[in-house]
């Protein structure tokens, strides 16, 4: 049966009442939004457990660990490209978009369902297997790859390069393959639901951020995961059949591979066509996300709404045009170099603008510091602080310098990782109630967020001092190196505050789920919001309206309107008429 | 000056087959970006792979190692089922899409490849999908008795990798088109089979269109 017509017959009837079919192979948007945000869960608390690790090994290298023993160099290398690989993929780009994105963009845009059901519930369980085929590397033979998540050839194309090296990195390119056919369904659907499912009256323009930043996800997610698909299949390639697309003739341990004439650099390439973009691909529901909070805790209008959608598509479109500078000390020409830190520089412009619109928006409002607010607030502190290291790294000259410290892995880490994480954060506490028909503790979500915020902070800005100190990445044992000796203590602190800032991870684990049972009961608008979602019943029921399709009549962000009886006025209330 | 009123909603309708199929096309328009640029990022590396000296370890020189592959004159026969293959698609949608208007009111209109009195566009449009796989089939063994393996030249490699990747794409199409068949033979009502079997058709002549791409490229950008 076509996926429209399951859509149309699955809402013309009653939801489904088996088990199997209401949670497991489920059809309905929701509940697989639902599937994507627990995947998520999981896999931030496996990616989260590994930096644990990494931390304890950079500390005390040679310290035994129960059940796990002595942590040798080699496999730190695998637990830095578990961690990496499994944070971007299956945190950074699942929750935002599949979790969040999945559950509210229909709603917000007075839709039944996505367009293609049944491609959705296939999407989630690609993902799904993508994940556990991930974890399997950790239990075959040699272990999990140790190429990094960036996968660079001609390490990650010859099995005999290293432990993990052989069945384990062929398992992590399949991971990824799969991931990038779940995750081009997921954009089929985001696109195509997005132009051809909108209520009435919802116009592109009366759309909320939200959905414009899931569009312009979904279309980058379209253009950029062809292309690491493909990177993925030559490298199997090479792995496997013994071609010559990526590596060049080269010798391990004093003996010829057989390879000659790849190059290493085309995977770079292809990879970071892919990889630029995927930057984006994580931080811009964030974006929407928190332009959205911003406004309706400030009770004011979004600051400058049509500034933002284009800023947002400028994002996308020129984040597509900077990947070369992620490859500054390749031995690129250096004309071509300063083509793409121009790029590169220009995006500080589009992302000023946000930056100065959130600003704006909090300007003179009438603040509500809910726990999605201080979340909202800090994503805005830490797009800053890890944004203005990005122009830093932009120039070649610096980048030369830089590339290989710790600098870069604090400065992606807040802006791709921290501020992403920190949108995930406020759209759990925001639309939980929605989700759940109950309010997150309002106690415990703000202690979660200044222990969150203030160890971020306390995580990676020294991060960024031991970084321009010369304190080089990817060395597992800095221990050992004489001329980082003294910035061990520094190297200590930020251990001792990753254990800190990941302990208090649990009190948001324990206030979801304590909050799902115990939780005080949510009305259906407790935050008094405009958008469509608040419009319909706490949990929205199958077909998210009740057999009704709203009428979409006003902007997303009427609040404090002049005149109204109170101060916001919803997407699908009577059209208001503003005096000009 | 504004108020505040009742939240305006209207009853939901289920949408009809112009708009299912509507959408569905447009589906489709998206779900050929990736493809498109699947095949753009193949090109792309087999451009810079092209041109790409290596270090012959004897004589401590820089050669080339891409050997022109001289392609199976049977390649060209494929292109020609390819295209018809295509025709009769376009044939076959137009068939259904007829069946499927004059049918839109009544659910259990029936057209299938078997429809006495009409031409099994459908049908033959498999065939010729089947044929062509196997044509490929065969051209693989032709390059493998000339003696270009996978790994034996770059430009093989390519050969191998274009050819495969376009043929398990196409596979999917005849896995469609067998999936209208069976909708058919469940009675499924015409309207759907017409919208799966018009996307395909389009997704077919994308195959088609990429096909003739590809021969191209490796034909003429040796």
């Amino acid at each position: 049966m076509a996926t429209h017509e399951f859509a149309a017959q699955a809402h013309a009837h009653a939801a489904p009442q088996g088990f199997i079919r209401k949670w497991i192979f489920s059809l309905d948007h929701k509940v697989i939004g639902l599937q994507y945000f627990f995947l998520a869960l999981t896999a931030v608390l496996v990616g989260m457990f590994l930096s644990l690790l990494m931390r304890i090994h950079l500390i005390w290298p040679t310290v035994p660990l129960p059940l796990l023993g002595e942590i040798k160099p080699e496999t730190y290398l695998s637990l830095l490209t578990m961690h990496g690989t499994i944070m971007v993929f299956f945190v950074l780009t699942t929750a935002p978009q599949g979790g969040f994105g999945n559950y509210f963009l229909p709603i917000q845009i007075g839709a039944p369902d996505m367009a293609f059901p049944v491609l959705n519930m296939l999407s989630f369980w690609t993902t799904f297997l993508g994940f556990v085929v991930l974890l399997a590397a950790f239990f075959v033979t040699g272990g999990a790859p140790l190429h990094g998540w960036t996968g660079y050839a001609p390490l990650s194309a010859l099995q005999s390069a290293g432990p993990g090296e052989g069945l384990g990195a062929d398992l992590w390119i399949i991971s990824i393959a799969i991931f990038c056919i779940g995750a081009l369904m997921g954009a089929l659907n985001f696109i195509t639901t997005t132009l051809d499912m909108r209520a009435k009256g919802m116009t592109m323009m009366r759309m909320p951020l939200t959905c414009w930043a899931w569009f312009i996800t979904a279309i980058l997610g379209l253009l950029a995961f062809g292309v690491l698909l493909s990177a993925g299949i030559l490298l199997l390639m090479d792995r496997n059949l013994g071609t010559s697309f990526f590596v060049p003739l080269v010798t391990v341990n004093g003996q010829l591979t057989g390879h000659k004439g790849g190059s290493p650099l085309l995977w770079q390439h292809l990879f970071w066509f892919f990889g630029h973009p995927e930057v984006y691909i994580a931080i811009l529901p964030a974006m929407g996300l928190c332009s959205q909070l911003l406004s309706v805790f400030s009770r004011k209008p979004i600051f400058g709404y049509k500034a933002m959608v284009y800023a947002m598509l400028s994002i996308g479109f020129l984040g597509f045009m900077v990947w070369g500078h992620h490859m500054f000390m390749s031995g690129m020409s250096p004309y071509t170099a300063f083509a793409f830190s121009i790029m590169t520089m220009a995006i500080g412009v589009p992302s000023a603008i946000k930056t100065f619109n959130w600003l704006g928006t909090l300007w003179r409002g009438k603040l509500r510091f809910t726990s999605p607010m201080l979340f909202a607030i800090g994503f805005v502190s830490l797009f800053v602080t890890g944004g203005i290291s990005g122009p830093f790294l932009a120039q070649p000259v610096l980048d030369i310098y830089l590339h290989e410290t710790y600098f870069v892995i604090a400065h992606f880490h807040l802006i791709m990782g921290v501020a992403s994480i920190f949108g995930i954060f406020a759209a759990t506490y925001y639309w939980f109630p929605k989700m759940f028909g109950r309010m997150m503790n309002e106690t415990l979500g703000k202690l979660h967020f200044w222990l969150t915020f203030v160890g971020a902070y306390a995580i990676f800005m020294p991060m960024h001092y031991y970084g321009m100190a010369a304190g080089l990445r990817r060395y597992s044992q800095g221990t050992e190196v004489a001329w980082i000796q003294h910035l061990l203590p520094l190297q200590k602190f930020i251990t001792i505050a990753a254990f800190v800032t990941i302990a208090s991870q649990f009190i948001f684990v324990f206030n979801l789920f304590w909050s799902m049972k115990k939780g005080k009961k949510a009305s259906d608008n407790p935050w008094e919001a405009t958008t469509l979602e608040w419009t319909t019943a706490t949990p929205p029921p199958h077909d998210n309206f009740g057999g009704k399709t709203p009428v979409v009549r006003n902007g997303p962000y009427e609040y404090s309107v002049p005149g109204a009886s109170r101060d916001f006025v919803m997407q699908s209330d009577e059209e208001i008429k503003k005096k000009h | 000056m504004a108020t505040i009123a009742t939240t305006a909603t209207i009853n939901w309708v289920a949408p009809d087959y112009a708009t299912r199929l509507r959408r569905s096309r447009l589906g489709l328009l998206v779900a050929l970006t990736p493809v498109l640029m699947l095949f753009v990022s193949f090109t792309s590396a087999y451009v810079v792979r092209q041109g790409l000296p290596t270090l012959d370890p004897r004589t401590n020189q820089l050669v080339r190692d891409w050997i022109p592959v001289k392609l199976p004159i049977l390649l060209l026969v494929n292109t020609g089922v390819l295209v018809l293959s295509s025709a009769g698609m376009e044939l076959a949608r137009r068939q259904i899409k007829n069946a499927a208007q004059a049918g839109a009111t009544s659910s259990t209109a029936e057209v299938s490849f078997n429809d006495e009195g009409k031409m099994p566009w459908l049908g033959i449009t498999i065939v010729l999908g089947l044929s062509f796989l196997f044509g490929q089939w065969m051209a693989w063994k032709q390059l493998a008795a000339n003696g270009f393996y996978v790994a034996t030249t770059p430009s093989s490699s390519f050969v191998y990798l274009l050819t495969g990747a376009h043929a398990v794409h196409l596979m999917g199409g005849v896995v469609a088109l067998l999936l209208a068949g069976v909708f058919a033979l469940l009675r499924r009502p015409v309207t759907t089979r017409s919208i799966v079997v018009d996307v395909t058709a389009w997704y077919w002549h994308f195959m088609a269109a990429l096909w003739v791409y590809i021969l191209c490229l490796l034909e003429f950008a040796r």
